[in-house]
């Protein structure tokens, strides 16, 4: 039997310990993993866990992302509660895996700590890798802070693991700028918090020798597209129990998560669309451009980024004073318009309000995303609103050195 | 571990059979000889992972399966690490007291062919020998890639033509050694390593049943003839399988703890190497006389390395 351990009710915590606490008081069973900066010290947390007693589990140190991920599949299609994390190159290298671990319907928990990828070998963080599993099957959902940080995979082993969902699901927070920052964070006691996540129920496990049973068939013309269409199905289904996992966290502690997080959208002429610590700095940037310049900016903050909650979206963006949206992605967009761009423009399509979008790069590599930066796009966008049109390139980069860069030419009629 | 007997293959063959005979396999192919002896040779109940290859398409396509035991794949290069996480899970569990069963005798193993153990899922299978898990590998040795039309492995041997690795007018073949993985596994420090055949199906039934009670992380290379790409009559897998092994070409051998070697067939009447060769298309062309020194090359490679086996054995370390 594990150990208590022993938490104040406030803790400061950085992300990074946060999340490896969640893993600890969810009891993982087994923790497959290769360390990786900026996530190491989750999986490090686990290892001093079991090393000193205070976790029951296996922590098996592979020899690389794919072989953690590997060794996650197996350990999940034998019956337990599984955990890891990664970072970058690491989530890289595991992308095989992320597939086969949601086409098998095994609910894995993978913090993941955003990084950039390379090249340029980059350890700073953006959102190239969260970006790289958007189409893996996974549940994505984004912590801002520590708190988040330890709250949420708390919520991920439930949401994963319900038998109507019985998906792999991911916990994402910022590199470095969440990983790496104390704050003060208030845990659940442990009984507490593994009431709230539960014991593992396994479906179809490998251990029970009374009922055999094949993980991981082949399917060609014939099943394929079924099979890809249930799990996307189940993927689409997920946020019924999303929901209801959220609401259950807000009774229990009085911290609400949303799918979609919005501040200050109900009277907003202008918004900004980001994820991750940066929503922290553009909050508090529209507060103070309300109150200097009276400029009336809203933030929409998608907290569930797969499945990517697309009527929430629509819903937050159709207010009928809103004129112009600014999506901001951080991550290298290959020569498109940014995800985030793509898919919230989707959304605002069927909107009333149908506001102007622009799409802003931020943030590569670690660069800084500060106060002052925020309200400068913030006031482009009431530019925007004033004029009437979108009065520059659709796509920016923001903070870039160098000569300014600009694509996609708006058409004015 | 409950074994069972191995005296009489008829009744051998019968016992246990947890493979189901409607596979999609070809006929002549060793593979389901070789993984049939393994489940026969144990009550135990097992947990098994394929690496992708010949074996995992023919036995798992939906909403099929031959495999009447736990079974897991993956990809083509991860059954090691699948399997081992499968045993972690196991002792996870066993001390956690969630087992349904907790005192169920239960065996991992993992098969790959020679694409999965000796190239791209080498990593992987190095990485769980190294951790020491309770698990045995087991590789399908058909010295190509034979799922995917008949590439050159690095377990192909020399002289050997493959499709990318073919003999023609500037060529012989592959003109590389074959990679000698049970002396690598053995270098992990593996308390059991064994290179075995299916025609000498006692000792390869013993052999499976010692990496199986051994506790720790075991690997075994099997013999696995296959008919369409080494070009052979599916009725003549088991003849040219006794070719293989009384050529020396394959050596029936065991290293425990990494040093200890002792050789488990010694043949009464050594054949050349030629007659091995002129069974199979895929040497065909060895025999024009310009490649004739191919086969000489063969021949010396073969005496060598059976007199380096006979002389670790005699050494004793």
């Amino acid at each position: 039997m594990a150990k208590e351990f022993e938490l104040n009710e406030v803790e400061v915590w950085d992300g990074n310990y946060a999340a490896s606490q969640a893993l600890r008081q969810a009891q993982v069973d087994v923790v497959a993993a290769y360390p990786i900066t900026p996530s190491t010290p989750i999986v490090e947390g686990y290892g001093s866990y079991v090393a000193n007693g205070y976790i029951d589990g296996e922590f098996v140190m592979v020899e690389s992302e794919h072989g953690a991920m590997s060794g996650c599949v197996g350990a999940a299609a034998a019956g337990g509660r599984v955990a890891t994390a990664t970072s970058s190159q690491g989530f890289a290298l595991m992308v095989e895996v992320l597939y086969q671990a949601s086409g098998m319907r095994l609910p894995i928990v993978l913090t993941v700590v955003n990084r950039a990828l390379a090249s340029p070998l980059n350890v700073r963080g953006d959102h190239s890798d969260m970006y790289l599993g958007r189409d893996s099957g996974w549940i994505q959902i984004d912590a801002f802070d520590s708190q988040e940080a330890y709250d949420l995979p708390l919520c991920a082993f439930r949401i994963g693991e319900h038998l109507d969902v019985r998906l792999p699901v991911m916990v994402h927070q910022d590199g470095f700028t969440t990983s790496h920052k104390a704050q003060n964070v208030y845990p659940l006691k442990d009984d507490v918090a593994y009431k709230f996540v539960g014991d593992y129920v396994p479906v179809d496990e490998m251990l029970d020798f009374t009922r055999p049973v094949t993980h991981g068939a082949q399917t060609e013309e014939d099943w394929h597209f079924e099979h890809k269409a249930k799990q996307h199905k189940a993927l689409m289904d997920a946020p019924k129990v999303i929901d209801e996992v959220f609401a259950e966290f807000k009774k229990l502690t009085g911290r609400e998560y949303k799918r979609v997080e919005t501040y200050m959208m109900e009277d907003a002429e202008v918004a900004l669309v980001l994820l991750g610590s940066s929503v922290e700095t553009a909050v508090l940037a529209a507060k103070q451009l309300r109150e200097e310049e009276g400029i009336k900016v809203g933030i929409v903050s998608p907290r569930c980024f797969r499945p990517f909650p697309y009527d929430l979206i629509r819903e937050a963006l159709d207010v009928p004073t809103l004129k112009a949206v600014c999506c901001m992605d951080k991550s290298a967009p290959g020569g498109a318009m940014g995800a985030l761009f793509n898919e919230v423009s989707a959304a605002a399509y069927s909107t009333n309000a149908r506001p102007m979008i622009t799409n802003y790069i931020y943030g590569l590599g670690g660069r800084d995303f500060a106060v002052d930066e925020a309200k400068r796009i913030m006031k482009e966008q009431k530019a925007h609103a004033d004029a009437g049109h979108i009065t520059t390139n659709i796509q920016q980069f923001s903070g870039l050195r160098g000569p300014k860069l600009g694509f996609y030419e708006t058409r004015r009629s | 571990m409950a074994i069972t007997s191995i005296k009489n293959l008829k009744e051998f063959s019968t016992n246990n059979d947890r493979l189901e005979g409607a596979h999609l396999l070809c006929p002549g192919c060793a593979h389901s000889m070789i993984v049939r002896e393994l489940m026969n040779c144990t009550d135990d109940n097992l947990v098994i992972s394929s690496n992708t290859g010949c074996l995992e398409v023919s036995t798992a396509v939906y909403p099929y399966t031959s495999w009447d035991t736990s079974w897991i794949h993956i990809g083509f290069e991860n059954a090691a690490t699948a399997v081992t996480g499968a045993e972690a899970m196991y002792k996870a569990r066993k001390r956690k007291g969630t087992l349904k069963d907790p005192d169920a005798p239960v065996k991992f193993v993992a098969f790959g062919g020679d694409g999965s153990t000796y190239d791209i899922g080498f990593q992987w299978l190095s990485g769980a020998m190294e951790r020491g898990h309770d698990f045995t590998y087991i590789c399908l040795d058909n010295e190509n890639y034979a799922n995917t039309g008949g590439q050159r492995s690095s377990a192909t041997p020399i002289g050997a033509t493959t499709s990318t690795a073919q003999a023609g007018t500037h060529s012989y073949g592959k003109k590389e050694k074959k990679k000698d993985i049970v002396a690598i596994m053995a270098a992990h420090g593996a308390p059991y390593v064994a290179q075995l055949a299916p025609n000498k199906w006692k000792s390869m039934a013993k052999g499976f049943q010692k990496a199986l009670e051994t506790e720790g992380p075991c690997f075994i290379n099997t013999v696995s003839a296959c008919t369409t790409e080494w070009r052979f009559d599916p009725k003549d897998t088991i003849h040219v399988t006794d070719l293989a092994t009384d050529s020396l070409m394959f050596p029936i051998y065991e290293i425990i703890d990494g040093h200890e070697l002792n050789i488990l067939y010694r043949p009464k009447n050594v054949i050349p190497v030629e007659d091995y060769l002129a069974a199979q298309g895929r040497y065909r062309h060895l025999f024009k006389p310009e490649n004739k020194h191919v086969i000489e090359e063969i021949q010396k490679n073969i005496d060598a390395y059976w007199e380096m086996l006979q002389r670790r054995e005699e050494a004793r370390i």
